[in-house]
């Protein structure tokens, strides 16, 4: 009967459909939570002529074409020199980051220290020819063929800058003023609805900061290298917390503007937010507290895969050099990669209030790192707990 | 029926108060539209008219909404060819399965828009980009046009529903063949069901978000997606006010139009 | 056009292969397209994810099922988010009722119409724009705050409450119109005859006008109660730090896609089962 036929050949259709999505080859690569052994993947050897087009996945405020503030604008300059139409896509977390690599439709992402080994280990970012950046030579020695952006002596990407994770809070309404992560954690209550936190399950890390401080017994040494009972301890206080957030938040311009109109009043941020919330008129303060601070260190990565390699190598080449480096660290709030960008900001004390050439600042800052089995303190007579269980935690404590 | 006065007081304070609470979010947008202060206090300052005017220059508020009437008029056909094709078949004829049709069909609009969406985005995923093609707009207009069906679908099989085969038999024994009388006697019948039905396909297609966000590839950026993108953005907040605040004031007339059309259905119901 | 006459012909004498040709285009759109794909994002939720590099790892494994059941608060935001969706069912019914008896039977015939443009009006207004004029509403010293302040109150800020608010605001219109619609046609002479056989206004109405009525409560109920568990943007707006299913569904789409479609099956599974439920009712002809 036609009317069974017609079934027939949609089921089958849908059987096919099925069983070509059942039938496919998983990831290649190592990716054994033990270690990295990244495929094999070469970098290019020259450069070609430009497609006229690049896509990236950026952090808020990396990518300035001049529709935020007429007066930040990197891009324009850049698409009238090399003729690269650039698309860029404002990435909230690096596990957004590490999400939008695997569609394919991107060229080059910045990458923090929690993403980068991901894609590395997936396969998804290619090892990057330096000789094809001439201004990789003027980066800062501290950036280059670090533990997050290299792996075995070949570079996986160009140091964009790196930054601190600070604590903001309301001036106005936040009195006295906090000189801690208490304020946040144990002190929070006094500002119960009020208190902000960022939303991915990085933010463990911070909590495990701010217990390394207070709970020596707990033995802390490095906040992504957590065993079962640290973690757990962790997991707890961020429970305790939970209580006195008001809202999380991961989009920046969300944070923006719950402290523009009151509804968050203390909490963790980055120097670009605390600088665009004063600029719309709220009276805010950001800092590092006295415990340190969790914070990242960028590099722009190469898909391995990528549709417009060599507008790519063009815009990282561009963004690392010195004018437009010190545009973005300023825009930003973050300190430069390029040595040479520290004489062309337009705050001549800059670097040094961020510290751009001071390597043991640097120490202090926990950067985003990604949480693995194998310790990356060094133990090796505990299991530590991998990012796959912190991001379960994290559902568990926003409750 | 008869109702005593305090029962017809008590509802019609009721039913203002209903309306105000309706309308009182939507006066805030115009309102805010007309707010010189960027970040939307209250209450404003002043009333000024000249995000107004920069609304009217904003090339990508007029791009977004060229791109969601090209969608929305894609999805509206398919759905008007599909829904009218499964209206036909489940009003004028019997067979196995027929209710499971009428179930199948309002799936898409029922399940959650995100569910919708990742599934339509991993099917595109493994189905397209073998073949080196990408998402675009044709991706969202077939995202569009799956639950836009249902939406046509009701309102032709409520209007084949009232009118009777006959006409088609008495048009047949009158000597027209099956095409003439369907050209002839059925469509005029069904035409302002296909009009209301497509309007309110446009409107849904017009306003969806969820979905929308799952199947269009990286260019593609319809008026919601637009909206989503600037509304928090200090400098684009005010601009996204003036676009909403337009939509509602114009949105009144093809409602009025789709009401009058489907009076005889007694509601332009939403579906 | 002998040729288009002799397939009229055809056609006309062949019922079944009509209906064929009416079903196989939709039905190759809808099973193959739609139910296609949510049977290979099923599929894929019996999958797991490489807990580094996030691939996704095609072996039959049960693991997110059994996380999905065994950890307490995915249990939580499963209850909490039924918990809504019932909710806002609830109070857009409760709202609606009266609102679309005035328009239905109190206002005059001629301001109907009118009426009923009022109705759909908002519902063009778009999503994300309504959303964010509650977020300013309720924000700090915003709208609500500023309402109540003379009575001493303050409004209830971002959280779940405001989360129902919200989402009961939004799909308000969704429950009047077929209420509207149901009352219009009620026949007046059903009411003559209650009114004649001795009952008084709530009589009849519990006795007549609800029983006539629920079909239409039923199918807007579809619209209120689906919309509500799968929403999560108006959560992320208006929320707090409230989570419900889409949100959880949503965190989980990046890193874990087979998770993330274990955790949508929840939503599916209730919604079919409540449009079962409803299907007695005859709630999808009314829709």
């Amino acid at each position: 009967m036609r009317l069974t036929r017609t079934l027939q050949v949609a089921a089958s259709a849908a059987a096919l459909l099925l069983a070509a999505t059942a039938c496919g080859s998983s990831g290649n690569g190592g990716s054994s939570s033990t270690g990295l052994n990244p495929p094999d993947l070469k970098a290019r050897s020259k450069l070609g002529k430009s497609e006229g087009q690049v896509n990236l996945i950026a952090w808020a405020g990396y990518v300035e074409n001049g529709s935020n503030d007429p007066k930040v604008d990197w891009v324009t300059p850049f698409e009238k020199q090399t003729g690269c139409k650039v698309n860029s896509k404002v990435a909230a977390s690096s596990d957004e980051m590490v999400k939008l690599m695997k569609t394919g439709e991107y060229d080059a992402v910045s990458a923090s220290g929690d993403a980068s080994l991901r894609l590395i280990a997936s396969g998804d970012a290619a090892p990057v020819n330096t000789k094809l950046v001439p201004n990789y030579k003027d980066i800062f020695s501290g950036l280059k063929n670090g533990s997050w952006n290299s792996v075995k002596g070949r570079m996986y990407g160009i140091p964009h800058g790196r930054g601190a994770n600070l604590l903001m809070y309301n001036t106005q309404k936040v009195t006295p003023a906090p000189t801690s992560w208490s304020a946040v954690f144990d002190d929070a209550s006094t500002y119960k609805g009020h208190v902000t936190a960022y939303d991915s399950p990085i933010y463990i890390a911070d909590a495990a900061l701010y217990l390394k401080a207070t709970k020596p017994e707990l033995k802390i040494k490095d906040p992504y290298a957590l065993d079962q009972k640290q973690f757990d301890a962790a997991v707890a206080l961020l429970k305790k917390q939970n209580a006195n957030i008001g809202e999380y938040w991961s989009d920046y311009l969300k944070e923006i503007s719950a402290f523009k109109s009151g509804d968050s009043v203390v909490g963790t941020t980055w120097q670009v937010i605390a600088n665009l919330t004063a600029q719309e008129g709220v009276k805010v303060k950001a800092f590092v507290p006295k415990e340190g601070s969790t914070g990242w260190s960028d590099t722009w990565m190469l898909y391995s895969k990528a549709k417009h390699p060599n507008c790519a190598y063009q815009w990282m080449n561009w963004i690392v050099s010195p004018k437009v480096n010190a545009q973005v660290a300023e825009y930003f709030g973050e300190a430069p990669a390029n040595s040479k960008a520290c004489e062309l900001t337009s705050d001549k004390n800059f670097c040094t209030t961020y510290h751009a050439a001071d390597e043991s600042y640097w120490k202090n800052i926990a950067f985003w790192n990604t949480p693995i089995e194998q310790c990356l303190d060094g133990r090796t007579d505990v299991k530590c707990v991998p990012y796959a269980k912190w991001v379960q935690a994290w559902t568990e404590i926003k409750g | 029926m008869q109702l005593s006065r305090s029962a017809r007081i008590a509802l019609r304070v009721a039913a203002g108060l209903g309306f105000a609470v309706i309308y009182v979010p939507l006066l805030l947008v115009l309102v805010n539209s007309l707010n010189p202060d960027r970040s939307a206090s209250w209450p404003p300052p002043r009333l000024t008219l000249h995000w107004w005017s920069v609304a009217w220059q904003n090339s990508g508020a007029r791009a977004a909404l060229w791109t969601s009437v090209k969608a929305g008029l894609g999805a509206t056909a398919i759905a008007l060819v599909l829904g009218t094709l499964i209206a036909f078949a489940v009003a004028r004829h019997r067979f196995f399965g027929r209710g499971a049709i009428s179930f199948v069909v309002v799936l898409p609009i029922a399940l959650p828009g995100i569910v919708t969406g990742i599934a339509l985005n991993s099917a595109f995923g493994t189905v397209l980009e073998p073949l080196g093609v990408g998402l675009g707009l044709f991706t969202v207009i077939v995202g569009h046009a799956t639950f836009c069906i249902v939406v046509v679908f009701n309102n032709v099989v409520a209007r084949l529903r009232r009118t009777s085969g006959s006409y088609e038999e008495a048009a047949m024994d009158l000597g027209a063949d099956t095409f003439r009388a369907f050209v002839d006697v059925t469509f005029p019948l069904v035409r302002s069901a296909l009009l209301a039905g497509g309007l309110l396909a446009f409107a849904l297609s017009f306003d969806e978000i969820v979905v929308t966000t799952f199947t269009a590839g990286p260019g593609i950026e319809t008026l919601p997606i637009w909206i989503f993108n600037n509304m928090t953005r200090p400098q684009q907040a005010p601009v996204v006010n003036v676009v909403a605040a337009v939509l509602v004031l114009l949105s009144a007339v093809p409602i009025y139009v789709a009401q009058r059309l489907s009076a005889d259905t007694a509601s332009g119901s939403r579906v | 056009m002998a040729l288009l006459t002799r397939t009229a012909g055809a056609l006309h004498r062949r019922p079944r292969l009509r209906l064929a040709l009416l079903l196989t285009a939709p039905l190759l759109w809808l099973a193959v397209l739609y139910l296609g794909s949510l049977a290979v994002l099923f599929v894929s939720a019996f999958w797991t994810t490489d807990s580094f590099t996030s691939e996704v790892v095609k072996v039959w494994s049960t693991d997110n099922f059994h996380e999905l059941f065994t950890t307490p608060v995915y249990r939580q935001v499963i209850v909490r988010s039924v918990g809504v969706a019932l909710a806002v069912t609830a109070l857009c019914v409760v709202i609606a009722f009266p609102v679309a008896f005035y328009t239905a039977r109190v206002a005059r015939a001629k301001w109907r119409p009118l009426l009923v443009v009022a109705i759909l009006t908002p519902l063009w207004a778009s999503y994300l724009v309504k959303v964010y004029a509650w977020r300013l509403i309720l924000s700090e010293g915003g709208l609500a705050d500023w309402m109540l302040k003379p009575f001493g109150l303050s409004g209830p800020g971002f959280g779940l409450p405001a989360a129902v608010l919200t989402l009961t605001y939004l799909w308000l219109p969704y429950m009047i119109l077929p209420i509207h619609t149901a009352l219009e046609q009620l026949p007046a002479n059903l009411l003559d005859a209650s009114a004649d056989l001795g009952a008084r206004t709530w009589r009849t109405f519990r006795s007549v006008v609800l029983p006539m009525v629920l079909p239409s409560v039923a199918a807007g109920s579809i619209f209120t109660f689906s919309l509500s568990l799968g929403d999560y943007i108006t959560v992320q707006i208006v929320g707090g730090k409230t989570q419900l299913i889409g949100n959880l569904v949503y965190s989980n789409i990046e890193l874990n896609l087979p998770m993330a479609a274990a955790l949508g099956t929840v939503p599916v599974v209730v919604i079919v089962l409540y449009l079962l439920a409803m299907r007695r009712t005859g709630a999808l002809s009314s829709l």
